[in-house]
């Protein structure tokens, strides 16, 4: 360089998930490799092959936008769906759109189910109904309800499977698709396309005006002007889930919502031990609508995050899920109709506070006062933002900032946060990562949960009593 | 350390404002002066509550979405259903949704309040928090009631000693009747209004529209203004006015006419109307010397799209804001007698005899301080407590003379006499 300075250190975000192995691809196409960025790695820092100064770590692609904006990273790939998903929330983000990387193509639909007779968008805003709209971007669906001019709405944003949920659980849905082939298998139909998205590669507004990145972006650069681009052919693995079903809107039925992820396979074998038979909760094709053999139960297989709200709402009566994810609810709405039915003894975990192994606190206080010298808040990352902000409330800490994340916390520490509120089973991948455990919260179990006002709807109660017996005395004996 | 103390300690967030003693002493009088001429009017004073329901405002006609993108909306403590709660980010529909909820038994609802309203500004330089004065006249579609809130308003500014106040005048009815020539999808046509009602002027010629008969039309009304009913006779006059403008610039003349027999001068100005969407009829705005003061306008259809019965109403509100930075609140006509007691020995005799003597004081029309820190002061009378009689030792520091006085009543004839 001509300046003679010193190069500046660079901090890259790469996603997990969905754009990983086309983005792998690119980077390693265009010269610009890291070690251990693969589907089945275990380490989140990664260093680069060819740039001593530049590092990376994997993020949720989510957070990647965040991570960006706050100035945590310089660079970061992701959708522009994410990067959309934030602006329309917080329009100043300090966040540039340096280039479109052309892969990881689709679009964010707004979709309804085509059971439904809504068909298209002039009918949403005639209504006086309010509408429920599911959706993995809560800012984009409130802009988008506002821009509709719905006349009244409800959001539930949701951790995942959205394009579960209608039609009986909601009307409309904003989630992201290849295309429209992709979304009329899951029985939708489109209503607006809000937006087509590539993934980009983004830089943070004052890393872009102070630090020196050109090394880095012409490698990127160098990759669009290539002929062959293998990274455009490589297509995302297909969903291991399907979602084929004639809709029930009979309102006697019970709505259970079972989950998916790590607790399918213990709530499978625990339903199973009770007999209570089920079509389609095993094996590697998993339905999103699984067939129980008593007819007046529907089932359909979301995320167990999700289920305290889509209990309290009324659009499930009953769900298998984490007692850690009931209080994360109960926490940030007290008066919530939910409640826990029976502890069902698997899927034991504790929810912990966690610090680097580095940090000399071995307690919230002297956490407080490693920090009361510091000029910055403390950073805390947690999945559980509304069980996190209880611990630091009740523990007085002053000034505290929250980073939600969506998977992965523990990324996060030490850069990017100094407290983690996280759970674990055994403590070993967090050891694994240099965390040690600061403080334990609580000890979670899989739970039934329920809305109370279910339970004494005339419908529906007897039925719900005698299914709430069954999993207490399974749960007695197991 | 003393850094991190600094950052530490309540720092303002960003666009609020603190109201010190003096600024809050000018709100005070704007708000007297406020409420005194619409009491004066025959106007009841009404309070709706900071928070409501988001939906109360989504609907088309109510706020704009790019208003809409602006509010301060969340998720009550009870808010697991998903229904969003929003700090009141306008003063005119809650009001309409109080009428509609209690008063609607009552034809003609003369309504005013003293309120915030939240509103996101960017930058955060300016406030997020604003106040104003607003009134509502509910039950009343005469042309006579939109003349009564403009001499309203233009009382209550003349009352706070504003000087060169300029009115100016839109229809909304007017507007909405042109766009709807321009025969656009319904699509189009709400989002080229809501450009319009947040003041996107420019979309008007930037579009297409400007080649039709409607979009020259349109041009002509735009660049026009006018000062008297005679201009929006020579409008209706024009032989390309189609009809469907005809009732709507009927009302506007009538109004306009109203005003010219009262000496009320205004200006015609049809790209004044902006920010809120549910005005149908005459819109009108205040101001001094380029500062905008207040607004206000007809909006008939408001009160049924939130529920209601089909009601006509108008309404306006003035900006304390901008008004605090304007007013000089008018010399108080009694000077308050200020006057310090002084306990100077921390004994339970001496605190009882302080508070004693300090009632007395009040009672008899003064404003009395206690002070037990035996600080300066430069209140004219000063009245030291003292353990033994004589009582008080009373200081006049106008005059430098202190003397002995034994009863409190003697002090309070003694202050007396001297003024």
């Amino acid at each position: 360089m001509l300046t003679g300075r010193q190069q500046d250190n660079i901090k890259l975000a790469l996603p997990k998930g969905r754009l990983l192995s086309a983005t792998a691809c690119l980077l390693r196409e265009i010269g610009l490799e890291f070690d251990n960025y693969s589907e089945r790695t275990r380490f989140y820092r990664l260093q680069s092959t060819v740039l001593p100064n530049l590092s990376a770590k994997i993020f949720q692609e989510k957070d990647i936008p965040i991570q960006v904006a706050i100035g945590n990273y310089d660079l970061g790939i992701c959708g522009l769906d994410w990067i959309e998903e934030l602006t329309a929330k917080y329009p100043t983000s300090a966040l540039l759109k340096i280039t479109d990387l052309e892969y990881g193509k689709g679009n964010l639909y707004l979709a309804a189910s085509r059971y439904r007779n809504t068909s298209c968008l002039q009918e949403l805003s005639a209504e006086q109904y309010s509408w429920r709209i599911v959706t993995e971007y809560p800012n984009l669906a409130e802009a988008s309800a506002l821009n509709l001019r719905l006349r009244r709405f409800r959001i539930f944003p949701v951790w995942g499977a959205a394009e579960v949920y209608p039609p009986e659980n909601a009307d409309l849905v904003l989630l992201w698709s290849k295309d429209e082939s992709e979304i009329s298998a899951q029985n939708l139909v489109p209503l607006k396309t809000l937006l087509s998205t590539n993934a980009f590669l983004i830089a943070n507004q004052e890393s872009w005006q102070t630090k020196n990145v050109s090394q880095v972006v012409a490698y990127f650069s160098r990759g669009l002007e290539m002929k062959a681009k293998p990274w455009l052919q490589i297509k995302p693995e297909p969903s291991k889930s399907f979602n084929s079903f004639k809709p029930d809107f009979n309102e006697e039925k019970i709505w259970l919502a079972l989950p998916d992820g790590h607790q399918q396979e213990p709530t499978a074998e625990f339903l199973n031990k009770i007999g209570l038979e089920l079509q389609g909760y095993s094996g590697d094709r998993l339905s999103r609508r699984p067939r129980f053999n008593l007819d007046w139960i529907n089932a359909k297989v979301i995320r167990p995050q999700d289920m305290p709200q889509q209990v309290a709402n009324g659009n499930f009566d009953l769900a298998i899920t984490g007692k850690d994810w009931l209080f994360d609810h109960l926490y940030r709405f007290p008066s919530s109709p939910v409640t826990q039915l029976a502890e069902l003894g698997f899927g034991q975990v504790k929810v912990v506070a966690v610090v680097s192994q580095e940090l000399p606190a071995g307690n919230i206080d002297q956490l407080k006062q490693i920090q009361a010298g510091k000029l910055s808040p403390l950073r805390i990352a947690s999945e559980y933002i509304n069980i996190a902000d209880k611990y630091l409330r009740d523990n007085h800490v002053s000034r505290y900032k929250l980073i939600p994340t969506w998977g992965a916390s523990e990324a996060f520490l030490p850069e990017d946060a100094d407290l983690l509120i996280e759970n674990t089973q055994t403590g070993k991948t967090l050891a694994k990562h240099n965390l040690r455990i600061m403080d334990t919260l609580f000890q979670s179990t899989a739970c039934l949960i329920g809305n109370k006002n279910s339970l004494e709807s005339p419908l529906k109660e007897e039925k719900m009593t005698s299914l709430v017996q069954i999993f207490r005395q399974a749960a007695r004996t197991n | 350390m003393a850094k991190v103390f600094e950052i530490m300690t309540s720092r303002k967030c960003k666009g609020a404002r603190d109201l010190l003693p003096k600024d809050t002493e000018v709100f005070r009088y704007i708000e007297d002066v406020f409420r005194k001429a619409c009491i004066n009017w025959g106007y009841q004073e009404v309070r709706t509550p900071t928070l409501e329901y988001l939906y109360l405002f989504t609907a088309a006609g109510t706020l704009t979405p790019n208003m809409l993108s602006k509010v301060y909306s969340f998720l009550d403590w009870d808010g697991w259903s998903g229904e969003r709660v929003v700090m009141r980010p306008d003063g005119t529909i809650p009001v309409a949704r109080l009428y509609v909820e209690n008063l609607a038994q009552q034809q003609i609802a003369r309504l005013f309040y003293i309120t915030n309203v939240f509103v996101f500004e960017e930058t955060g330089k300016e406030n997020r928090e604003r106040w104003q004065g607003g009134v509502e006249f509910i039950g009343s579609d005469k042309p006579a009631s939109d003349v009564e809130l403009i001499l309203l308003a233009t009382e209550i500014l003349r009352n706070l000693d504003i000087r060169n106040i300029e009115i100016q005048l839109s229809h909304a009815g007017v507007l909405k009747a042109l766009l709807k020539e321009l025969k656009l999808n319904p699509d189009e046509e709400t989002k080229l209004m809501d450009q319009i009602f947040d003041g996107d002027w420019q979309v008007l010629t930037k579009t297409e529209l400007g080649n039709s008969n409607t979009g020259k039309l349109l041009a002509l009304l735009l660049d026009l203004r006018g000062k008297s009913s005679s201009f929006l006779e020579n409008l209706k006059a024009l032989p390309q006015i189609p009809v469907s403008l005809k009732s709507a610039l009927d009302n506007f003349a009538e109004i306009a006419g109203l005003l010219d027999a009262l000496n009320c001068n205004y200006q015609i100005d049809i790209t004044s109307t902006r920010g809120f969407e549910y005005y149908t009829g005459l819109c009108f705005q205040f101001s001094a010397k380029g500062t905008r003061l207040g607004s206000g306008g007809r909006y008939d259809n408001l009160i049924p799209l939130i529920g209601g019965k089909n009601t006509p109403a108008c309404g306006f509100a003035l900006y304390i804001d901008p008004l605090l930075s304007l007013v000089q609140p008018k010399a108080k006509q009694k000077v308050e007698q200020r006057i310090l007691v002084k306990c100077e020995k921390m004994t339970p005799e001496a605190i009882k005899t302080s508070f004693q003597s300090a009632e007395s004081l009040r009672q008899a029309g003064y404003v009395a301080e206690i002070d037990f820190s035996g600080r300066q002061s430069d209140r004219r009378w000063i009245i030291a407590v003292q353990e033994k009689p004589p009582l008080f030792l009373v200081t006049d520091q106008s005059r430098n003379l202190t003397r002995e006085v034994s009863s409190i009543a003697d002090v309070i004839n003694m202050i007396g006499g001297s003024v």
